[in-house]
């Protein structure tokens, strides 16, 4: 819930100012350094790629490493957990401590959330803090991906790991038969209820595959993330259940046939509950495309035992 | 003794249960999701098999019969309980602040519940509910104990700043084992704002020998806080064993509230506002008042619970959000149209 706010609360696309200095001439000179980066308010020039970068932001975590930086960071928040391989710490990006990340004597962060003037106490201390807020849509993830390969020096590694993704999804999104078919779903946040709608990032993604949300008709806030009644879930009736609490909350197949109205649900009833990693789901990286696999698959498993 | 012996009048009683009889009845009828009267009727009639009635098998039987009617019901049961236990703390201690989280029942059932949540294990989930009794009991059984080595005759003080300190003792390990665990922020801070929106029978089944034993006896011992009112010395002149009878009230209010807490989650206000809105309306008398409590309470939280899944239905309000937004104002308003001079 909290994250999700956070999330929400920055609405911003962080990436507007993604300037690099030495378009002209990168094809010319091996190294495009100088680059230069404008992120909220800051101008940070680059000459070289960093070599001691910090991130609290498991979404960059998985950038970085996805793009072959991975050598480079010296240390990862403790919600970092993917890849297995980065150097995961005490460090917290929600109630960081400056004196444990300065004396890492990092020459780069990376952050996705500036709790407590976290970044302007950083950058008076002299050190770059990059930002990269909650993405809104799949365009935003890839320009944060092509900015951190920008600044590391990993360009082309940035730019295959996102070709690689946009052909995966493309590729799921072909594989679903009859897309648009009106198909509902309800995604869940953790077990009181909370929902996404089809304005969030996630929310998205089950548009993307031709999927219905019980929640777009509930969010009067338009907040993004509503709680929904429980007797609304039970008069909906969604074809398809995907759970986003199974690591946050406990949840799974079996918690959810136990709440009370939920055992005669057709998604129960007929077990179409699909359980998706609460934290590729609350992430916004490469690994996104693997997330719209299974709801791809989620999909074409329902048409096929239901026609 | 100053108090004016006061009894429940036959009209009282008839008002009251015809009110809270109506409060139930609407709360079934509205919600969520529209469903028409003939369907409500239907749907309990049939599951208490009065005769002819013929079973409804929509959609609308679930939500009447498994979702709504249970959620209602304990709504009651549980406002019951906060309010008559908020007045008989407010008596126990003479204190118009008190209410039924005084003596750390709250940060106990948080820290227990977080220590669930936060323990991972798959069976973890099922145990909230008990490890928040559990946690709840234990904060109260340990400001009693450091609260009674107060000085003699002023226990109450004592029992009250014990209270405050374990509250925010295990509030603040709570906050520390939380900040420890932020993947499973979402959870704990869901607990901790209190809700309905997921309680069904067996909710219900779990809370209500607690809340019914407890009730019964604070019902039981109304008489007492009379008593209590004039101070524990004169009260023990006056022939009372003002401990024995203090440690028991405070076991019925912490075995009650913590059975409430551990399946809602921390719903504030109810306990200090309900008795003091009745306190405005009818005088002091906890012969009076523990009563009223119990179906003020039932009926202000059946209330605040319907505002809770209507006003931006489908989507849920969290309870404790609309008891402070709903009673604080309202509490004001009784106070500024009544001043009356009541005091605890």
């Amino acid at each position: 819930m909290i994250t999700k706010s956070l999330a929400v609360a920055t609405v911003l696309v962080g990436l507007m100012g993604l300037t690099t200095a030495a378009t002209p001439s990168q094809a010319a000179t091996p190294t495009p350094y100088p680059v230069v980066v404008t992120n909220y308010g800051a101008s940070m020039t680059f000459t070289k790629a960093p070599a001691k970068i910090i991130s609290l932001s498991p979404t960059a975590t998985e950038i970085l490493f996805a793009i072959n930086a991975g050598s480079k960071v010296v240390a990862v928040d403790n919600q970092s957990n993917y890849p297995a391989s980065a150097p995961k710490t005490a460090l917290s990006g929600y109630t960081p401590n400056i004196e444990s990340i300065l004396s890492y004597n990092p020459d780069l962060v990376v952050v996705s959330y500036d709790p407590g003037d976290l970044v302007s106490s950083l950058r008076n201390a002299g050190v770059k803090v990059l930002l990269q807020d909650a993405a809104n849509t799949l365009a935003d993830s890839y320009a944060q991906i092509a900015q951190l390969g920008a600044i590391t020096g990993r360009r082309v590694s940035a730019n295959a790991v996102v070709s690689n993704m946009k052909k995966k999804i493309a590729s799921a999104l072909a594989s679903i038969p009859n897309r648009g078919s009106n198909v509902t779903f309800y995604h869940e946040l953790d077990d009181t209820y909370y929902s996404v709608t089809s304005s969030t990032f996630i929310g998205q993604l089950y548009s993307m595959a031709g999927l219905t949300n019980i929640a777009d008709k509930a969010d009067g806030a338009e907040w993004g993330y509503p709680q929904l009644s429980s007797e609304y879930i039970v008069a909906k009736n969604p074809s398809l259940i995907f759970l986003a609490d199974t690591g946050c909350c406990n949840q799974s197949k079996k918690t959810v046939k136990s709440r009370p109205g939920f055992g005669q649900l057709a998604a129960v009833k007929r077990n179409h509950i699909y359980v998706l990693n609460d934290d590729v789901s609350s992430r916004w990286g490469p690994r996104t495309a693997s997330l719209i696999e299974a709801i791809a698959w989620a999909v074409k498993n329902f048409l096929r035992t239901n026609h | 003794m100053a108090t004016p012996v006061k009894r429940v009048s036959a009209t009282t009683i008839v008002v009251c249960s015809v009110a809270a009889m109506c409060t139930i009845v609407l709360a079934v009828c509205v919600g969520a999701v529209p469903v028409p009267a003939s369907d409500v009727l239907q749907s309990i009639g049939w599951h208490l098999n009065v005769p002819f009635m013929p079973r409804n098998l929509g959609t609308n039987d679930i939500i009447i019969w498994q979702l709504r009617l249970p959620r209602v019901i304990l709504a009651f049961v549980v406002g019951s309980m906060l309010a008559s236990a908020g007045a008989t703390y407010q008596g126990t201690f003479r204190n118009p602040l008190a209410d039924p989280y005084l003596l750390g029942v709250s940060a106990g059932a948080g820290l227990g519940a977080t220590f669930a949540i936060v323990s991972g294990a798959a069976v973890s989930h099922a145990l909230i509910p008990v490890a928040s009794f559990l946690g709840a009991m234990g904060a109260v059984a340990l400001t009693y104990t450091l609260g009674r080595s107060g000085v003699s005759g002023r226990m109450s003080a004592s029992l009250v700043l014990a209270g405050v300190a374990v509250a925010n003792l295990l509030t603040a390990i709570q906050t520390l084992v939380q900040q420890q665990h932020n993947d499973k922020i979402r959870e704990v801070y869901s607990w901790v704002l209190g809700t309905l929106n997921t309680s069904g029978w067996n909710d219900l089944r779990m809370v209500a020998p607690y809340i019914a034993l407890s009730t019964f006896m604070l019902y039981r011992y109304r008489r007492v806080l009379d008593v209590f009112s004039v101070g524990d010395e004169e009260a023990t002149t006056l022939g009372l064993p003002v401990e024995r009878v203090r440690a028991i009230v405070i076991i019925a209010a912490t075995l009650g509230t913590a059975a409430a807490v551990s399946v809602t989650g921390l719903i504030g206000f109810v306990g200090i506002i309900v008795p003091h809105a009745l306190r405005l309306l009818v005088g002091n008398s906890y012969r009076v008042l523990i009563p009223l409590s119990i179906v003020g309470g039932g009926i202000f939280l059946v209330c605040a619970d319907l505002i809770a899944r209507t006003a931006l239905a489908p989507t849920e309000i969290p309870i404790g959000i609309v008891t402070a937004l709903i009673g604080a104002p309202f509490f004001l308003y009784i106070l500024g149209s009544r001043r009356t001079g009541a005091s605890v």
